[in-house]
Formats: structure tokens, C-alpha cells, sequence
């Protein structure tokens, strides 16, 4: 009677299992190691920002060489850098994705724009805001300009909305297409009818994202139209305008005697503005999954 | 348009006006033109750095001195220098060390959010770790001046906390994300027949991990950590701020560097428009460009293989 029954555990059977808990106990740890830096830092930007953080701060103009004031005029710079090169960005790069998903067939030239764009988006940003300066500042003599920085972020940014776009597009079930195409409308007429309205809010978290990589970006715009100090707002797209950024790059680095509190809020404002963007497109990427009809 | 959707008959929309036919046309043509717009621009940051460069490279450009020595010395009067060694072995020194802290913590977030969590936790780790990803470089170089410098003097009781280890910790923790986000998409592309086999053979979820799941996932995993090590090698401002800005050949990782990238950041604004240092600082532009390009390309040369494979 002392045969065991068939599925109770083993020796071995118990022994894999007690290893297999220390393993994932330690992948665990492993992975909330990861974590621990993101929260470390926001705290540590809260605890020593906050207290600089007021409506002032907020709404007022650096003062006394920068160690004084506030960052308006960098929030005020940031929007339009963020603002041209997204109104540049974003009808390229949907319509390029249009290409890629509803046209491109599979041959080498589809090959070509895929490691193209794979290879746009591996660029470092500094090369970006090399040929920013060689092609937009000096070629199309647009000068250290607002235009010159949007369009470099516009074309560092590009794949972003390239490959989210596409994702959103390819969601859309063949048969949808199909239908359309049945009922004797056009390729295009079955695009803008069809499959556009169907994928319209995936393509928008892939442009809200292109906002939050443009709005954290230093390099590229650094010697294409950012400035370290500018004491008006910026008129038009052909002036130069100060970043959040480059401010933080400018206080943290270039300033000496900048009270501790300053550079901390305006990081704190910086990352604030990029995750509540990032996490606004998440939390809508995560409802349209849960909503979807097909 | 509502005319259009009555009339609209056939592959190409008979009886509707010519105006809408021919703004078609005119859309296609545009859809067309954005979509080799990549192309396009690959090849003009090439041209443009190259061509803003091309003086220096055509006529005193030693490439021997350029790539293989160390000496980087473009602003003295007497005795200008350009060689890259030390800042190309900066660039290595701080990769290779982010690597080796984002390689292991990247893959085993991967393992563990792909095999070892489902529900709620995965969701809420995929978002922290796109969060992490979020996080702007210039606040990364930030926390590395203002965090990691006073924690390295004090832990390691080192003269400037500005260093090669400042830099690799920063890089490996901005790697990460990367390598996490395509390696649990290379892990999960694993079909689940392969798990179903392996422990309806009784191995357990590691041993079906190390032995089924990793192997078959191999190439993914190698061009997640591809992707890393470039996005590592390009990344700028957060090396400017944290490695210390000492044009030397490192020895150990407490010593200050620079990079390729931090260079041109740091002496673009200082030198004259198309000097030679001007155009130096492109030739390192290039220099970057070509070791990125590669990078990225064997990157999706594996995946494009693995999928190949698997029809």
C-alpha cells in the first residue's frame, strides 16, 4: 500500500519547485529594482522642488542672471517647439505610415523605407542636431530659429509616429477593407472612410508620444534655435526661444550660485509635463484595447 | 463626400466628378512621397554632416591620428591635434559598462514579465518600465550631477563622482526600458505550443525558460540588446553632464571621460563656423553616425532572419 499516487509530488518534483519560487523571488527583485530608480527620482524631485514650486515660479521671468525668478518664458518655449515640429511631424509621418500598411507591397523598396526609418530613429541626437545646424540653420538660412529646432525634433520624432501609426492601421481587420472594396470604393475613399475613423485614436497616442519625446529632447535643439537666456517670449517661428530642457541643462551646468530649489522644480516641471503626456497616452492606448469591437 | 459614397462604383470610384478623381490622385501621390520621405532624410543627415565636414576630411584629415590617437587637443595654437582614441574608447567604456548592468536587469524583467507575471502586474510593469523610458536625458544627467556624483565620492571615496561609473549606471538604467520592452516582445513571440510541450514534459516555468524559451528566442533577445548598446552610444546629454569632461583614455571606472557625443556637444558652441575644429566635430558626427547605423542595422538584419525562419 506504500505506492505512491500518481500525481502526488516527488522528491525532484518538490525540489524544482522550491528552486523555481527562489527564482522568481529573485527575477522579482531584479525586475522592482528597475522600479525603484523611477520613484526614487520623482520623489527627490518633489522633495526639493516643491518648495520652490509656486504660481510665480511658474509664471514669471528668470531674474538676478537666472539664480532668481521663474521659467515662463522656457514653458512658453517649449510649447512652441513642441507645437511646429508636431504640426510638421505628424501629417508626415501618418501618411507615411498610410504608405507602409495600405500600399507598400512587400518588395525591396518597402525593405529600403523600413531600414530607413529604423535607422532614422537610431540616429544620436546630437548627429540630428549636427544636420540641423548644416541643413536648416546654414542651408535654408532659416538661422537659429524656433522653425530650424522644430524641424530637427520633427525628423528625430518621425519614427515615433511612424511606428505607432502603423500599429494603429494594421489593427484594423483586412475584412473591414474588404467590405469597402467590395462595394466598388476606391482604395483611398476605403482609407479615408474606413480605415482612418477605425484607427484614429491609436494614431493619436502615437502623436501625443512624439509630444513628449520633443518636449524632453536637449541636444537637437541646443545650437538650432534654443537659447540659454532670452528676456521677451518669442513672436513668430523665425525667433529664438529658451526650452525647459535647456534651461535645466543651463542652470544644472553653466550658471553658478542657482539655488538647490531651482534646477529641482524646473525638473520637476519637465518630467511632470512628459509623463502626465506619456501617461495620457497609455491610459488611452489601454482603454481603446479594452473597447475594441473586432 | 456624400455624393461621393452614392455614385462610388468600381476600383476607381466611376462616376464620381474629375475633381474628386484627380484629388485622389493628388493624395495618393502625396501618401507615396511621405512614405520614402525616410529615406530621405537618412540620406540628407548623411550628406549634409558629411558635406559640412568635407573640407577638413578632404584635406587634412589624418584618418591614422583621426581614429587611432589619443591626443584631442583642437584648440591649441601651435600643435592642433584630432584624434579620436580616447573619446571612441569614453564612448566604450561608459556602453560597456551600461551594458553590463542593463543586459542582465533587462532580460530578467523580460523573463519575469513575460513568464512569471499575467494580469494586473504585468500591466502595471509595462507602464512603469514606458515610464522610465519617459524620463527626459537632461534629467538623467541631472540626477547623475546631483545624486549619483555625492553618492559615488562617499561610497567609493573618489576625488569627482563625475565618471565612467556615474555614466554607465545612468546609460544601463536608460538602456533598460529598451531591452526589456523588445525582449519580452521576442520572448512572448515564442508560440505557446513550445510551452505546452516543454512542461507537459514536467519542467518547470524556469526550466522551460532556459531551455525552450531562450534558445528560441535567441535573436530577439540579441537585437534587444543591439538596440540597447546604440541607443547607449548615441545618448548625449546625460553623458555630458555625468562623466566628467576629461579627454583621457580611462583605466578604471572611476575615472572621468568623454564621449564622442559629449564632445561635439560641448565644442560646437565655442568654435568658429567651418574652422577645422568646426569641422572636426562632424567628422565625429559621421564617425557616430556610421557606428549607430551598423548597430542598428545587424539589429534588424537578426530580427528580419528570425522572421524569415519562421514562415
Amino acid at each position: 500500500m506504500n505506492t505512491p499516487l500518481p500525481f502526488s509530488t516527488t522528491a525532484v518534483t518538490q525540489a524544482n519547485r522550491n528552486r523555481e519560487s527562489v527564482i522568481r523571488a529573485l527575477l522579482g527583485i531584479v525586475t522592482v529594482l528597475l522600479v525603484l530608480p523611477l520613484l526614487a527620482i520623482l520623489g527627490l524631485l518633489v522633495k526639493h522642488g516643491a518648495p520652490a514650486m509656486t504660481l510665480d515660479f511658474l509664471l514669471t521671468a528668470p531674474a538676478a542672471g537666472m539664480t532668481a525668478g521663474g521659467i515662463f518664458p522656457a514653458i512658453v518655449g517649449t510649447l512652441w517647439l513642441v507645437g511646429v515640429s508636431l504640426a510638421v511631424a505628424a501629417p508626415i509621418g501618418v501618411l507615411a505610415a498610410i504608405y507602409l500598411n495600405e500600399y507598400a507591397g512587400d518588395h525591396w523598396g518597402t525593405r529600403i523605407v523600413h531600414l530607413a526609418i529604423v535607422n532614422l530613429a537610431g540616429v544620436p541626437s546630437i548627429v540630428h542636431a549636427l544636420f540641423g545646424v548644416g541643413a536648416f540653420v546654414l542651408f535654408l538660412h532659416l538661422g537659429t530659429s524656433i522653425l530650424s529646432a522644430s524641424l530637427t525634433l520633427a525628423i528625430m520624432t518621425l519614427p515615433v509616429i511612424i511606428a505607432s501609426t502603423k500599429e494603429a492601421l494594421a489593427a484594423v481587420p483586412m475584412s473591414f477593407r474588404q467590405a469597402c472594396w467590395v462595394l466598388g470604393a476606391s482604395r483611398w475613399q476605403t482609407i479615408r472612410h474606413v480605415v482612418l475613423p477605425n484607427s484614429i485614436q491609436g494614431i493619436l497616442t502615437g502623436v501625443i508620444l512624439q509630444v513628449s519625446r520633443a518636449a524632453g529632447e536637449t541636444a537637437p535643439v541646443m545650437f538650432t534655435g534654443a537659447a540659454f537666456y532670452l528676456p521677451f517670449l518669442p513672436q513668430s517661428v523665425h525667433d529664438q526661444c529658451m526650452a525647459l530642457s535647456m534651461h535645466l541643462f543651463t542652470l544644472s551646468t553653466q550658471v553658478p550660485g542657482v539655488p538647490e530649489a531651482l534646477p529641482y522644480a524646473t525638473a520637476l516641471v519637465l518630467v511632470a509635463l512628459v509623463m502626465s503626456v506619456n501617461l495620457t497616452s497609455i491610459l488611452l492606448r489601454s482603454y481603446l484595447r479594452s473597447r475594441r469591437k473586432w | 463626400m456624400g455624393s461621393d459614397r452614392e455614385h462610388a462604383g468600381g476600383p476607381h470610384g466611376l462616376g464620381r466628378s474629375r475633381t474628386a478623381v484627380a484629388a485622389e490622385r493628388v493624395i495618393e501621390a502625396l501618401i507615396r512621397i511621405c512614405g520614402f520621405s525616410a529615406i530621405f532624410f537618412v540620406f540628407s543627415i548623411f550628406l549634409f554632416v558629411l558635406l559640412s565636414g568635407s573640407d577638413f576630411i578632404v584635406h587634412r584629415l589624418d584618418l591614422r591620428e583621426f581614429l587611432f590617437s589619443a591626443e584631442w587637443v583642437p584648440t591649441s595654437v601651435s600643435n592642433k591635434r584630432y584624434g579620436t582614441l580616447a573619446l571612441t574608447l569614453g564612448t566604450f567604456s561608459v556602453t560597456g559598462l551600461a551594458m553590463l548592468i542593463a543586459v542582465p536587469f533587462g532580460l530578467g524583467a523580460a523573463i519575469f514579465v513575460s513568464e512569471f507575471t499575467d494580469g494586473k502586474v504585468k500591466e502595471v510593469l509595462k507602464v512603469v518600465i514606458e515610464l522610465l523610458a519617459a524620463i527626459p536625458s537632461v534629467v538623467w544627467g541631472f540626477v547623475g550631477l546631483v545624486i549619483m556624483n555625492p553618492l559615488i565620492i562617499a561610497i567609493f571615496d573618489a576625488p569627482i563622482g563625475l565618471n565612467v561609473l556615474n555614466g554607465g549606471i545612468l546609460l544601463g538604467l536608460m538602456s533598460v526600458p529598451i531591452i526589456v520592452s523588445i525582449g519580452e516582445d521576442a520572448i512572448k513571440a515564442v508560440p505557446d505550443s513550445y510551452r505546452e510541450a516543454s512542461m507537459a514534459m514536467g519542467a518547470t516555468r524556469w526550466q522551460t525558460t532556459v531551455h525552450v524559451l531562450l534558445p528560441a528566442a535567441r535573436s530577439g533577445l540579441l537585437a534587444a540588446v543591439l538596440l540597447g548598446v546604440g541607443r547607449a552610444i548615441g545618448e548625449t546629454i546625460a553623458v555630458l553632464m555625468a562623466t566628467g569632461h576629461a579627454v583621457q583614455i580611462p583605466h578604471s571606472p572611476l575615472d572621468s571621460v568623454r564621449t564622442l557625443t559629449a564632445t561635439i556637444a560641448s565644442e560646437l558652441g565655442e568654435t568658429a563656423r567651418g574652422s577645422d575644429h568646426y569641422q572636426a566635430l562632424f567628422t565625429i558626427g559621421i564617425l557616430l553616425f556610421v557606428l549607430t547605423f551598423v548597430v542598428n542595422l545587424s539589429a534588424d538584419l537578426i530580427v528580419r532572419g528570425v522572421r524569415g525562419e519562421q514562415r
